[in-house]
């Protein structure tokens, strides 16, 4: 809301689509008419059946793909993307990873280790910066792809079921210390998962998408703060809500 | 996808009874009841180096371990040869596999046959360095060229194919006439012989990393050097070096054949080898023979060893 936003997007919103379809040359549709807009700090979640275009809305957004149709607006200076995979190099340290990045931006060595230092304290990884990706458990592997992307100082972060192949224990881990990032760094952040609690848990809205070719079905508000502690996900309130988008999913699917 | 039904929830009231899940039909992940697991920060690493020093000291019985199957097979080739010399063949043919002792013990023993058999050794395996030099470089080169577009790839790459297809003994005779029958000649064999393994093996790398890892560079807007520099290259490494590895003994092979027609000049080991072989000397054969099979043995082992070291330093992957 401030006067230096800039002037072409609504000042207020970082991710605007509107109206995107995408097909492939294959022609395979991936989404049709999705329309969704985010806000700074609000972390807003896709949830779908596999195979709905949930991963195409992210590679749309940030650019990898062109959309078909419909148009998309981006207000963000640094966009940042987490893969599936860590997707780390198993050449370089965690360090050595997280400071790609400045390297491949320009940032000077001593700028950019720094920053590196400081996003690896962030998500807990101080005392690991010198191990190489083999050395490091999934979780560890994936503290640094998240580090990797706070490097950035991102005002959009795109996230693309970063916790999917990591064990129930990590993954709830993950989503606590996504959460306590989140709170604060107020990014706007689109995530993708296929998991309903996931999805209530971390986000402040939740989109349903159908099946292919993907829709936007149901757009359900989460209304807690962040903090939200662990046992939130075993509160009646927290069911009532996973129950509203699995109704959501089970009715589109 | 299964429907879900909002009214299969469990509800219980307290966060940290066992069992407590919030079970969600379209969650396929369900909810463990350990709360504390997620508050629960990460270990500090006690010492993250005391692997290192464990390995080091084992490090000579591995390499022990190692060694004793090539010492057995060794020791099984030199059984087989004494039987072959004294109980296979009859005393008026045993000149043709004299028992080891008189194979090598007349040869090693005679510095006049010694001195030029080294000599012609040693060229032999500068003329195979040489010639791995320039494949490495030509090779890593032309594969570089072939990873930066997929056009470059459909026209070079046929003619890395034709030039593996092509037998080696077929084109030495065309080489001696082009380049003369000296070192010049003898390091192409050994370049051409030498080239396809590093070609392949660094295109196959710098081909390797992951579609994820491409985007990561395209978001952050990587230049096409960058790329290069900083993913395809390294991601190249361990590849290279099995390339590297094929390629060495390759030359090896190279520089014998090429040193075997290549006839002028001072003599490589090859070139001996057929002028022993005229001569019927055979202690002499044989233990140029030996020392060409040391040759090779030694080279291997040597690019084995670099392979290991960088590539299981930095990849930490098991070489193949």
């Amino acid at each position: 809301m401030t006067a230096s936003a800039p002037p072409r997007e609504a000042p207020t919103r970082t991710l605007v689509l509107d109206r995107v379809t995408k097909a492939f040359p294959t022609g395979t549709v991936a989404l049709t008419d999705v329309s969704l807009a985010i806000a700074p700090g609000e972390l807003v979640s896709v949830v779908g059946p596999s195979g709905c275009g949930k991963s195409t809305l992210l590679r749309l957004a940030s650019g990898l793909e062109e959309v078909s149709s419909g148009s998309i607006g981006v207000a963000a200076a640094s966009t940042s993307y987490v893969f599936q995979d860590a997707t780390l190099l198993e050449w370089r340290s965690a360090a050595r990873n997280v400071e790609l990045v400045g390297e491949l931006r320009g940032v000077s060595r001593e700028e950019r280790r720094a920053r590196a230092q400081e996003v690896l304290d962030l998500v807990g990884l101080q005392g690991f910066e010198e191990q190489h990706p083999r050395q490091l458990s999934g979780g560890m592997r994936m503290r640094v792809s998240l580090a990797r992307a706070l490097v950035a100082e991102p005002e959009l972060a795109l996230f693309d079921e970063p916790f999917g192949a990591l064990d129930e224990i990590t993954r709830l881990q993950m989503q606590t210390e996504l959460q306590k990032i989140f709170r604060l760094k107020r990014f706007a952040a689109l995530f993708i998962t296929h998991s309903v609690s996931e999805a209530v848990y971390l986000s402040t809205r939740v989109l349903v998408m159908s099946g292919r070719p993907g829709r936007i079905v149901a757009e359900i508000e989460v209304p807690w703060e962040y903090p939200r502690p662990p046992e939130l996900r075993y509160a009646p309130e927290f069911a009532a809500i996973t129950g509203r988008v699995s109704a959501a999913l089970g009715e589109h699917s | 996808m299964t429907g879900a039904d909002p009214s299969v929830v469990t509800e219980h009231r307290d966060p940290a009874s066992a069992g407590g899940t919030v079970a969600c039909g379209a969650d396929p992940a369900p909810t463990p009841a350990t709360p504390g697991a997620s508050t629960q920060s990460l270990p500090h690493p006690s010492s993250p180096r005391a692997v290192g020093t464990t390995r080091r000291t084992s490090w000579v019985r591995q390499a022990l371990a190692r060694s004793t199957p090539i010492v057995a097979a060794l020791a099984g080739i030199l059984a087989v040869w004494y039987g072959v010399s004294y109980l296979v063949l009859p005393t008026s043919q045993r000149f043709l596999l004299p028992p080891p002792h008189e194979a090598f013990g007349g040869a090693l023993s005679n510095p006049q046959l010694m001195g030029p058999m080294l000599e012609g050794l040693g060229r032999s395996v500068t003329v195979a360095m040489i010639g791995l030099v320039i494949a490495v470089v030509l090779g890593i080169g032309y594969a570089v060229v072939m990873s930066q577009s997929g056009w470059a790839e459909k026209i070079l790459y046929p003619y890395a194919v034709i030039l593996q297809t092509i037998p080696i003994l077929a084109l030495v005779p065309l080489i001696g006439i082009w380049l003369g029958y000296a070192t010049v000649a003898r390091v192409v064999v050994c370049v051409i012989i030498a080239l396809f393994p590093m070609i392949s093996n660094t295109l196959f790398g710098l081909q390797s990393a992951s579609a994820a890892a491409h985007d990561l560079f395209t978001l952050n807007k990587a230049s096409r050097w960058q790329r290069l520099t900083k993913l395809q290259f390294p991601a190249a490494v361990p590849s290279i070096f099995t390339g590297l590895r094929n390629a060495a003994g390759l030359s090896v092979i190279g520089v014998i054949v090429a040193d075997f027609y290549f006839q002028q000049g001072a003599p490589g080991i090859g070139g001996l080898l057929r002028t022993y072989t005229l001569r019927l000397q055979m202690d002499a054969l044989f233990t140029a023979i030996a020392l060409t099979a040391l040759f090779g043995v030694v080279v291997f082992m040597i690019f084995a060893a670099l392979d290991r070291a960088v590539v299981g330093r930095w990849y930490g992957r098991p070489t193949r």
